[in-house]
Parts: structure tokens; sequence; C-alpha cells
């Protein structure tokens, strides 16, 4: 007699390894997922591929030498990092940052801010499946932009261009035309980014209601920057905590509503339009004069005390929590990376989703791993 | 299908424009004049010496640690044609450890140490990795050789 088998198949959950060197890490980023068929239903992120000790770095040596190490954190967005580094230390100093100088860092954060994002943008589309079209898209406007800091600063990625108290030297005589120029070119390119994928029906597919994060949820995992504002949450440092000179300028905060994919790539998108109305502002008003204080101390020696300066970097907010106990070296240097606090998020984005999907929404928090790692 | 068709259309509309990308090898882009490859010394062409004194302060500044720099005295000096008593002896700098950041340039008193702004300051490529640690003759050699119109800010 033929025994009766038991009609039900048995499921079981299968571990995925991704990363560190699968392309759509965005570095060496590496997660374990965990499927049931197509549907994720655990995520386990590891990071520290690329720890560099940027923190200790800095704090071994004075106060001008550890601005080449704020560069390599957020390696896309690097003047925000050197601004948040030298606020700290002009705070701690008490120096005053020329009006000149305060209008130079605003132009170069937000130009930054604009390659950042049209950074987003192209890896976005690749993430989504859009091969290769959207990325050279944003990398031909971002090149022209990069053309102008290498012009300015002498280098292409790691500037090391601000210094407590002001610049390293001024701008060349031609900047602004130099800007002004450029500024259509990205308004074209943002244009032709917006047209091939904001109505697109494929990238509405894969992007709305995907990864979704309620307005509450996003303040209670301290997410920043895009990523809160794609929620609904209006908050930007630059407009709720004026530092530098922001308070002088135009400009709106774009803001979602659903918190989903689609939210996250329009605010980035119109993040970067108002950055430029920012750098037109900032060209119409910047000031002659001097680029350092007058009384520059030849060794930058801080009290005894602590700050916390913080700005609003591409990614969210950057900030820099610096502890003297005298001398010319800080005692500890704490960096509060956007990038860190975002992907802490990932697993309660990605559990339910499908597969796919998880590549979107990794991409869609725009990690930097430089930034992640430090 | 709009969008569809949008996409479509800025896809064909970029073919039809002149490409931006220049073929690396063959065709060189301009560098700017404040361009930082690595740093080199510079000669002084009066006195037919460096203007380097050897004063340790870019070694002492350097965040990586990658110059190393001894003195010694000026054989010039005593024959008074040169005013500088002191003059560096050896100097290594390692273009491997270097990170570019303009430090050195910056502390440096006598305008003796600048930023490489030519081509030859990047293509650098070499087999074994000793040969990226550079002696005083051949971080010498550009500006000596009148290679460089070297930018230092004022």
């Amino acid at each position: 007699m033929v025994q009766e088998h038991e009609l039900e198949p048995e499921t079981v959950d299968i571990g995925v390894n991704m990363g560190p060197q699968h392309p759509s890490t965005h570095g060496v980023f590496r997660m374990v997922l965990t499927i049931d068929g197509e549907r994720v239903v655990d995520v386990e992120p590891h990071i520290g591929y690329m720890h560099r000790g940027a923190e200790k770095l800095s704090e071994s040596m004075d106060y001008r030498a550890a601005i080449g190490f704020q560069d390599r954190t957020d390696y896309l967005a690097q003047f925000m990092n050197e601004q948040a580094y030298c606020m700290a230390v002009e705070e701690l100093l008490e120096l005053e940052v020329p009006e000149r100088s305060e209008y130079i860092r605003v132009i170069l954060c937000e130009l930054n801010r604009v390659t950042s994002h049209l950074m987003f943008l192209g890896a976005f589309g690749i993430d989504l499946g859009y091969f290769g079209t959207s990325f050279t898209y944003g990398f031909r406007e971002r090149e022209r932009i990069q053309d102008i800091f290498e012009e300015v600063t002498g280098d292409r990625l790691m500037y090391a261009y601000f210094r407590p108290g002001g610049l390293a030297w001024d701008v060349p005589d031609n900047f602004v035309q130099m800007v002004r120029d450029v500024l259509p070119h990205t308004r074209q390119g943002l244009k032709d980014l917006d047209l091939l994928m904001t109505q697109n029906e494929i990238v509405a597919v894969r992007t709305k209601g995907i990864g979704a994060m309620s307005a509450e949820e996003s303040i209670n995992w301290g997410l920043s920057g895009p990523l809160l504002r794609a929620a609904g949450v209006d908050w930007d440092l630059r407009k709720d905590k004026p530092y530098s000179i922001y308070d002088r300028f135009d400009y709106d905060i774009p803001l979602g509503s659903h918190g989903d994919l689609f939210d996250r790539f329009l605010v980035r998108l119109e993040e970067a339009r108002q950055s430029l109305c920012i750098v037109e502002q900032a060209l119409d008003q910047l000031p002659d004069g001097p680029i350092m204080p007058e009384k520059m101390p030849r060794r930058l020696r801080g009290p005894e005390a602590e700050v916390y300066t913080a700005v609003e970097g591409a990614r969210g907010e950057y900030g820099v929590y610096l502890v003297s106990k005298g001398g010319d070296k800080p005692y500890r240097l704490k960096m509060r990376s956007p990038s860190f606090c975002n992907l802490s998020a990932l697993r309660d984005m990605t559990v339910g989703s499908y597969v796919a999907d998880a590549v979107a929404i990794l991409g869609s928090i725009d990690i930097v791993l430089g930034c992640v790692d430090r | 299908m709009i969008g569809i068709f949008k996409s479509m259309y800025i896809t064909f509309a970029t073919m039809l424009r002149t490409p931006v990308t220049i073929e690396y090898p063959a065709k060189h882009r301009d560098v700017p004049q404040r361009d930082r490859a690595f740093p080199i010394l510079l000669w002084d062409k009066e006195v037919d010496e460096p203007f380097c004194t050897g004063c340790h302060a870019c070694e002492r500044a350097c965040p990586v640690e990658c110059m190393t720099v001894t003195m010694k005295d000026n054989p010039l000096h005593a024959d008074e044609k040169s005013t500088r008593r002191k003059i560096v002896d050896e100097f290594w700098i390692d273009y491997g450890r270097c990170m570019r950041c303009n430090i050195c340039v910056e502390v440096c008193n006598f305008e003796a140490i600048a930023m490489n702004n030519t081509w030859a300051g990047h293509e650098l490529s070499k087999f074994d990795r000793n040969d990226l640690v550079l002696d005083l003759q051949q971080l010498l050699s550009q500006h000596k050789q009148d290679k460089i119109d070297a930018w230092v800010a004022e």
C-alpha cells in the first residue's frame, strides 16, 4: 500500500549575501538579505570595510593640517564637510570669517550640493535598471561644475580649500563669469533628467509606494536631509538653524508627502534647482575684501571647551563635535555623518519589499561609504 | 505612455549633440594654473641653488609625514655668492603617501616648494612603489629645466 504523501510543500527562507563588492551597493557595503521567495524578510547590514579612522587621525594633528581628512569622509559633498569642520574650529577659537569668504563658501557649497544630487539622480537611474543613460547625463553636467572647482581649488575631488578663518586663497578673477556661464547648462541638465525620469511610467512603477517611511518613523530613526523632507517634515538646517549667511537668501525647501522613493527623487531634483537660485543670489551680492581675518594667529591654539556645529550637507545634517583640552590639537573630534544615521533605517524600509527593490531603496538613501565608516 | 515618449525625445536630442568627452591617452585637456598634482622644489636661477634652506617647516606640517629633509651649511655663503646661510642637503618626498593637501606650500617661508601643475605631475604610473620616492635632484629637475610655471598663492 502506497503511503500518503503530505501535499503541503515546505518553504524555507534563503539567505542572500549582497556585497561588499556588489556594484550597486555604492561602495563597499554588505547586506545579508533573508528572502522568502521574492520578498525580503530581514536585512542585516555590515559596515566598516572602509574605516580609515578619520576621527582619530584628525585628533593627532593640529587644526589646520586635519582639513585634508574632512574631504575624505563624505567624498561627494566635500565642501560641506570642510565647512562644518572649519565652523567648529572658528567657534572654538572665536575667529570672525570675512564676508567675502562666507559668500564664496556658500557658492561652492551649493554648487557642491548640485554635483552631489546630480550624482544621486544618475546613480538612481542605474539602481532602477536605466542602465547608464541617466548616469551619463548626470555626469555630463557634473563635469562642468567640477571644472569650476578645479579652476578655483586646483583639485578635482579632495579640495582642501577652506581653512579655519576663511579660505586658502582667493578665487580667480573670472570666477563670477565662470559660474554664470555654467548655470544655464546645469539647469538644462536638470531639465533633461526631469523629462527623462519624472513622468516615465517605468520609473513610476518602480518607485511609487516603495520603501515608504512615515514622518513619525523618520523622526524616530533620526533621519535628516532629503530623506526626512521627502516624508514631509519641514526641517532644513539652512532655514531652521541658520548658519553662515544662509538667512540672506530667498529659496524654498521642497517637501514630499509619502516618503517613498519617488518623493526622495523629486525632493533632490528640486533641491538642486533651489541651490542654483542661492548661487545666483550669492553671485549678485559677492563683496570684495579680504579672505582671512586680520588677526589670524600663526599657530591655532584652542581654549578648553566643547563645540558642536552642524551644516545641512547633501545627505543631511553633517555635524562636527569638537572637544578641546587646550593646545593645538582637538582632544576628541566626532563626526555626525548623515549617511550612517540614514542607513540605520534600511531594515525598516526594506522588509516586505521585493529583492529587486532592495537595491533601489539602498540607492535612494544615497549613502557614501566614506561617510558611513569614516 | 507620454512619459516614455518624452524620455525617448531627450535621448534622441542628446544623440545629435556634439560629444563632450575627450579621448584621454591620445589627447590631454588643459590643466588649470592652480592644478595641484604633487609637490616639487623650486630652483633659484639667480644664485644657481635651490630656494629651500631645509628648515623642516613642511616636514613638520605634513599631515601624512611623506617628507624627509636634512640641512647643511651653504658652501656658496662662505664664498659670499649667496645670502642663504643654510641650504637643503637631502630631500625626499614619497609621492605614494602624499595626499596633495597643499599645506607644505602654505607653511613654506621661502616659497621654495610648489605644487606641480602640469600633466607630468599626474601621469606617474610606476611598476615599483619605491620609484615614487623622489630625491632632491628629481624634485628640482622640473623647475630647473623650465618645464613648470609654478603657482603659489600670496
